[in-house]
Order: structure tokens, then sequence, then C-alpha cells
């Protein structure tokens, strides 16, 4: 016992102390940060930027389409003909000329506005400038029509649809949407982790071996427990990582909602016209109801089956890793044998993202608890409420397949270790099993 | 009669279809350095794994001390095997520290014990330093210590000299023989006959996965020699003197380096015969010049009983 912490410790300040395990464990939030900024600032700088755009709209029928908006400036240019618009708007560098012809059916002005430009313009200025044409076109349509717009706006409706369960738990769009992403996340969070650290258990198996310091090893201590070691010092290596990441992040959220936070008691309402004061207090009712349906999760059994299909899962393969790395002299023997271990894994994280579509279906309780592929698709249902039955099957299951595969690739590790020359083939892991 | 370290009684290993050890049993005299010697395959390595309890015999028994081994004998026992190596990675102490406390040593008796090894040889310098840092034979020492560092019963060495240059192999020699005279056991497996002569106070030589020869090695010697007499003979008429001795004993034209020009023989004795007689005989016939016994090396008793034994 004394031995296996040794060797425990061992494994994980190799682990820690890695110049590759630092940098990443430091640099991949911020590179994650510093690409979700990136992404942020591009999409809001090309919407944000300032655009001059020039129109002719002859019958004067699109003023509303045509009022200068924060980032937008229009510029009539009714007065010239087309041709010469379209010079004037070339020279003075607009970014476009719309052009709306004079014709006083409506039916067929609508297919026949235009815009010139140098280049192609932005997919989101075109979709908001036709939803705008659209609704000066629709309202003229029903005016044309003799129907009162006004009864036509207290006619508007929207419809959010509660799901509620037999149980009584409410479930919402967003509740559903959530559940969506946060089971996504942890199941591929699981998967990224199980190959990672799988490979890097694998890797110093390797190292071991043609180190030749192995001999040595076994000498004082029993194969398994130098596999136990390497796999559970790896393990703590991967928690220490995560709650780093976890930690910092936390760091980082309390950081930004400080600085731009805003304080809801600061805002005074009695400034704000009450058309305004309403739309708040919807997002701000929609923004309640996303913390409601997040304290609504299963959230303790969320953190507590995270955990346990995080090492399960991580355990299983962990221990294929090894025997694998025990039966190969380098990395690149290790081909023929990852196909196997990755299949399982691909299959899970797959089937995984269709399944929360539909959680609860035939193929996904068949998934959660198939011991191969319940890590991944398991923690992809738990947010959508999993009975119990299926989770104490899967977890009873999984810890028997990791008794069973740990004993498996013992034999073969016991075997493999001492072994060097040549490639052994499957038929040859077979007589090691055996022996 | 000498007591016994280690005795390996009836060891038989399958790997499969393949019998690595065939009923083997060896004793190991307390307090001596045993040479275990054998062809390429002959099942020393699967012996010596069975003995570090790294792989387990199909049947027979190992007493070390008087005791059946136990998993934990593993701290009585120092294995220097020959595919050794160590963490390329992990720094000189560190790495020392941590093979030692394997070997069952609390951390302040092995750090004690490795500064006295590292004083011994004079590399407390090397205790920060990475292992790739350090060139070959350095490294070797290193593993040397690790190998020694817990004072064990039983040492075992498989090609110890290996990776050693001239200098450095004495050195390792002198530690190998002070060990002894301390008292530690030794067994011993290697291809260089010469360390075996100069080393070992007893062998035992394995073929095909069977123990074919065992025993005290002057004991050995006595019973491979064969009476035979390397002698220079300074006289007028070759021949005629050649035709004499070669009614009376078997033998064979020697090859030595001298100074004169005499006929060189090998003579061998017949029953019946003894050496002083033949030394008479000699003297009698022609001015005797070289009169050696020739006594079978290790070398040529390996030779000649595998071959007789394939």
């Amino acid at each position: 016992m004394d031995k296996l912490l040794l060797i425990i410790k061992r494994e994980f300040l190799a682990k820690v102390k890695n110049k590759s395990f630092i940098i990443i464990t430091i640099l991949s939030p911020v590179i994650m940060v510093a690409l979700l900024a990136f992404i942020i600032f591009i999409q809001s700088s090309s919407r944000n930027e300032f655009k001059t755009v020039s129109y002719i709209d002859s019958g004067n029928i699109f003023e509303e389409v045509f009022k200068d908006s924060e980032h937008i400036k229009y510029i009539n240019l009714k007065e010239l003909e087309l041709e010469k618009a379209k010079l004037f708007t070339k020279e003075s560098d607009y970014y476009c000329l719309v052009h709306v012809p004079d014709i006083n059916n409506i039916e067929e002005l609508e297919k026949k506005i235009s815009i010139y430009a140098e280049n192609t313009v932005g997919m989101s200025f075109l979709t908001s400038l036709e939803s705008k044409f659209a609704k000066v076109i629709t309202n003229k349509k029903l005016t044309k029509l003799n129907i009162d717009l006004e009864k036509i706006k207290k006619s508007d409706t929207n419809v959010n649809i509660k799901t509620i369960k037999f149980s009584g738990e409410q479930s919402s769009k967003i509740g559903g949407m959530l559940k969506m992403a946060l089971g996504g996340g942890m199941g591929y969070l699981i998967f990224m982790f199980i190959i990672i650290y799988g490979n890097s258990v694998m890797r110093s198996v390797i190292e071991e071996k043609s180190n030749r310091i192995i001999e040595v090893i076994i000498s004082s201590v029993k194969p398994f427990y130098l596999m136990l070691g390497k796999i559970f010092g790896n393990a703590l290596a991967g928690l220490l990582q995560f709650a780093i990441w976890i930690v910092s992040a936390l760091i980082l959220i309390s950081v930004l909602s400080s600085v731009f936070g805003v304080d809801s008691s600061i805002v005074n309402t009695t400034n704000i016209s009450p058309d305004l004061q309403n739309k708040m207090q919807n997002s701000m009712g929609e923004v309640n109801n996303v913390i409601a349906e997040i304290w609504n999760l299963p959230l303790l059994a969320m953190l507590i089956s995270f955990i346990f299909y995080f090492l399960g899962g991580y355990l299983v393969y962990s221990s294929i890793y090894a025997a694998i790395g025990a039966a190969v002299e380098s990395e690149t023997d290790t081909q023929q044998f990852m196909i196997p271990v990755m299949t399982p894994l691909i299959v899970a994280i797959y089937a995984g993202f269709s399944i929360i579509e539909s959680p609860h279906s035939t193929i996904s309780v068949g998934f959660s608890i198939f011991p191969l592929t319940s890590p991944i698709v398991m923690l992809m249902r738990i947010p959508f409420g999993v009975p119990t039955w299926q989770i104490i099957l899967s977890i009873v299951l999984l810890i028997l397949t990791f008794f069973v595969i740990v004993f498996i690739a013992a034999k073969i590790y016991r075997v493999g270790v001492l072994m060097y020359g040549k490639k052994p083939s499957y038929k040859e892991l077979y007589k090691w099993l055996r022996l | 009669m000498q007591e016994n370290l280690l005795e390996i009684k009836n060891v038989t290993k399958n790997f499969g279809e393949f019998t690595a050890l065939n009923n083997v049993s060896i004793s190991v005299p307390k307090n001596s350095i045993f040479g275990l010697l054998g062809p390429n395959g002959a099942g020393k390595t699967t012996l010596i794994r069975i003995i570090n309890q790294i792989t387990m015999p199909d049947s027979g028994e190992i007493i070390l001390d008087g005791n059946l081994l136990q998993p934990n004998d593993v701290h009585n026992i120092g294995y220097l095997p020959e595919e050794r190596g160590l963490y390329k990675n992990m720094k000189v102490g560190e790495q020392a520290l941590y093979l030692a406390r394997l070997k069952g040593m609390s951390e302040a008796e092995a750090k004690k014990s490795l500064k006295f090894w590292f004083e011994k040889f004079n590399i407390g310098s090397w205790w920060n330093k990475k292992i790739q840092e350090l060139s070959k034979g350095m490294a070797q020492k290193v593993q040397f210590i690790v190998t020694v560092i817990h004072n064990p019963k039983l040492l075992i060495f498989d090609e110890p000299f290996s990776g050693f240059d001239p200098i450095n192999a004495n050195i390792i020699r002198d530690e190998i023989l002070e060990l002894r005279d301390k008292g530690a056991t030794i067994i011993f497996s290697t291809h260089r006959m010469e360390s075996v002569e100069e080393l070992c106070d007893n062998i035992a030589l394995m073929n095909k996965s069977n123990k074919i020869l065992e025993g005290n090695l002057i004991d050995i010697k006595r019973k491979f020699k064969t009476n035979t007499f390397e002698v220079g003979l300074l006289c007028d008429d070759k021949e005629s003197l050649r035709n004499v001795l070669e009614d009376k004993y078997s033998i064979e034209n020697a090859n030595f380096k001298s100074l004169e020009d005499e006929l060189k023989l090998n003579i061998s004795l017949n029953e019946n015969q003894n050496s002083s007689e033949l030394i008479s005989f000699l003297n009698n016939s022609a001015s005797l010049s070289h009169f050696i016994e020739l006594i079978p090396s290790v070398h040529d008793i390996f030779v000649e009983t595998i071959n007789k034994n394939n």
C-alpha cells in the first residue's frame, strides 16, 4: 500500500512537473478566453462598422426603411439617375446603393428592389434590410385590403409552451437548451479527458519500457501496483488540471462581473420610457428564468455523477491504454490497437449528440447503460432526469467492467513489459492472457 | 558444511509449449560469489526473474535464508538486470530516493545511505542533474548504487560490467568484492569468463533449461583437469626424444612462447603415472626449460561441457 502511494506520488509529480502539462494548464484557458474575445470582437466590429448607404426611392414609399440609425447613415440620391447615382456612390466610397424603381404596383415592386455595391454586402445587413422592406410592404398590402393595422398589432401573440412532467416538474424550451448544452459539454469533456489522459498513461508505460527501467521497478513492486499507480497518478493530475481551470474560470467570471456587471439597483427606472421599462422587465424575467432553470436541474446529482463517470470512464479506458503501452515498444506501433479503443468513444460522442435530442429513447437508454459508452452518454442524459434504476445499473456495469478490464490489462501488462523485439499481434496478446 | 543463503529446489517454468526451466535445483552458499553461467537462452534470466518474484515458477520452491521466499523478500534482494535503465527526465537524487523507498527504506534511511554512496563514488554534485545529462558510464554508476542501496542479503548482477570502461569496471569489481566481505551473497551472471575466473567462488552452468554443472570452482577445475603438462625440452635430437616420449605417454604438439628453440609438447599422464615420475624422466632425457600443469579455464570447462551436452 505504501509503495502504491509512492508510485502514485511519483507518477503525479512526473506528470505535473512536465513542462507541457504546465503550459497546457496555463495556456488553454488563456487561449479559450482569447479566442472567445476575438470572435466576439470580430462579430461586433463588423456589425458596428459605420456604413453610409445611398438610395433612390423614387416613389417615397419606404421612408421608414431609410431612417438613419446608429451605424448606418442613409443618403437620398433621388435627384440622380441610376447610372449617375451608381457612379456617385462608387466615387464617394459609400457602402452600397439601394435602388427602388418607380413602380406603383406593389406586388411587382417587391421583386424589383436591388442593391448595387463594389462587393457583395454583408448577410446581416441584407436580411435586416429585407425584413424592413417586407414589413412596409406587408402593411401597405394590409391597408390596401382595408385591414386595421392596430387590430393586427393587438392580435400579435408570442406563445411559449411550458412542458410539465407528470411529477409536476416544469421545463421549458430554455431549460431544454440548457440541458442539451450542459449534458453535451460534460460528455465532451469526459471524451477529451479519456483520450488525453489515456494516451498519457500509455506514453508513460512505453517510456518505462524503452528506458529499460521497468525490470528494476518490478523487482521491487508488483507490475499490477505499478500500473494502478500510473493510472491513479495521472487521474489526480487530470483532476488537478480541471480544478485549476474551474477555479480560474470562477475567478475570471467574478472579476468580469464586478468590472462590467451592472448593479440593478443603480438603474433609475423613472427616466426610462415605459416601453423600454417593459422590455427590460421582460429580459430580466428571461434571465431569471434561466437562473431558475439552472437551479431546477439536478445539480448535486450532476456533479456527483460527473465525477463518478469521469473517473469510471477514465479508469476503464486508461487500463486498456496501459495494456497497449505494455504490448508495444514505441508509440508508432500503437496504431493497430487504437481503433478498437477509439471506436466506442467516437460512437458515444456522435450517438450522444443525437441522443440529447431525444434523451429517453431506447437507443439512448442502451448507450447510457453499455459500460464502454455510458460515461459519456449517461452524463449527457442526466440533466434531463434519468430513472434511478438505469443509473444504478450503469454504475454497477461500469464498476464490473473496470475490474474485468483491469484484470485483463494487468495480465497483458505483466507479460508485455518484459517483451522486447517484436510487434505483438492480437493472437499473441491472447496467448499472453493465458500465461 | 557451509550454510546456503539461497536454495532453489526443483523449479520448473513453462511458457506455453516452451520449457524455460526444467526441474532446476541450485544452492548458493552464504557470503560467496556465485557465477550463473550458460549460453544465451539457457534459462538464466528466467531463473533470476523467478528469484526476484517477477515471474512465478510453475512448480518447485525457493528458500531464502532458511525461509520460503515471501513477497516482502524483495527488500532483501538487490537486482541489477541486464536490461536496465533509469527515468531520463528525473533528477538523479530524486530517482535514487524513489527506487530506494520502493525497496522498503524509510526516507531518512534512504537519504543517509544515498549520501554515503554518493560520497564514496564522489558523485555528490550529480544529485540535481537529470539522467539524460549524464554519460552512459555515469548513469551506470547511479544504477549500481540504486541496486545496492538497501544493503540486501542477496545481490544479483546480470552483466554488471557492461557499459563501464576498464577503470570504472575495476571500481565496480572492488565494490562487489567489498560487499561480499561485508557479508552479502552475490549471484553473478555474465559471459565474460575472465571475470568469473577472477571473482567467483562457486558456479552453476545451465544449458537448454537444465542445470548441467554446479559446485565450487576449484573442485570443478580439479575434476576437469586431465593431468596434462605443458613442457619445453632443450635437446639435440628432438625427433628421437619425441619418439621415446610417445611410447610412454600421450603427447601432442604444444604452442607457447619461449626464448629457445625447444621441443614443445603437451604430455598427458596415463593411468598409474604421476607427475614426479614424469619430471624425473624428462630431467634424465633432456634439459627441462618449461613445465606447467594445464589447469582447465572456466572458458574451457564451459565450452567442453556445453558441447558434450549438445
